[in-house]
């Protein structure tokens, strides 16, 4: 399961439609958490960077991060006691679904790799798939199932008429 | 001198992200992180020893590649040495 709160998850979907027609990324910094839920490991998400696009030739059908921005967010996640938990790109006018070449350049095992469908410029399905496998040999995109966290004020705003309801 | 090792591969190092090798270059701090932590080395080279093509190596802010004397170049203790694989991807194959 990937974990992440509602702000960081409409962040990142944002950085989709304003890069369009181009492909947005980033890094989701966090934590691994093995079997907090029912045995499920769990990417719990706790802050969102951005990436540039080095892609520039082909920037709206491909994206790559600069090694030297990950080695910077890398140190960067130490600073905060968090890891690399995963990445997140957008798919303009296409589905939120891997394609050969995200499945070709994902090296990252036990990471979430976020995909957002961008349609004429809106965030429409964001959809989370495991890199799972103990290697290249066998290495697989798995479906995961995303956990938005939604604060109590945020939640309470987004539904007022709810409020005192039984 | 201090290797920092990215999250996939921390389940070699027994979790650790960072881990303390000596060697006096980037390529004898290679060798002996394999030897103190062989399941990496897999991960890391290709059968024929070469650096995997996905793997990149930063010497500081340095990547190694780029580097005149490459995997030869010197290292002193202080130096840091960054593992980080690549993250690239795309709609599709077409350029």
């Amino acid at each position: 399961m990937l974990r992440i709160h509602y702000a960081d998850y409409e962040a990142l979907r944002a950085h989709g439609e304003e890069t369009y027609p181009n492909e947005c990324c980033g890094v989701l910094l966090g934590k691994n958490i093995a079997g907090e839920d029912d045995g499920v490991t769990v990417n719990h998400v706790q802050q969102i960077v951005r990436a540039g696009n080095t892609r520039t030739d082909s920037a709206h059908n491909r994206y790559q991060i600069a090694p030297q921005e990950l080695v910077k967010i890398q140190r960067q996640a130490r600073g905060l006691g968090l890891d690399i938990v995963g990445f997140y790109h957008s798919h303009p006018d296409h589905p939120a679904q891997w394609s050969k070449t995200d499945f070709a350049e994902a090296h990252w095992l036990g990471c979430s790799y976020l995909i957002t469908s961008v349609e004429q410029g809106k965030a429409v399905l964001t959809n989370s798939f495991l890199l799972s496998g103990s290697g290249e040999d066998d290495k697989n995109f798995e479906d995961q199932a995303i956990q938005i966290d939604i604060a109590a004020n945020v939640a309470e705003a987004a539904a007022p008429n709810q409020k005192g309801q039984a | 001198m201090n290797i920092h090792i990215p999250t996939p591969l921390r389940a070699y190092t027994g979790g650790l992200e960072t881990v303390s090798v000596a060697g006096t270059t980037v390529s004898s701090v290679f060798q002996q992180l394999t030897v103190q932590y062989p399941e990496l080395k897999p991960h890391l080279f290709t059968p024929e020893g070469k650096l995997r093509s996905f793997v990149n190596v930063y010497l500081n802010d340095d990547d190694i590649r780029y580097l005149p004397n490459k995997e030869e170049t010197p290292a002193a203790d202080t130096d840091e040495l960054t593992i980080i694989p690549s993250i690239a991807g795309g709609t599709s194959c077409r350029l």
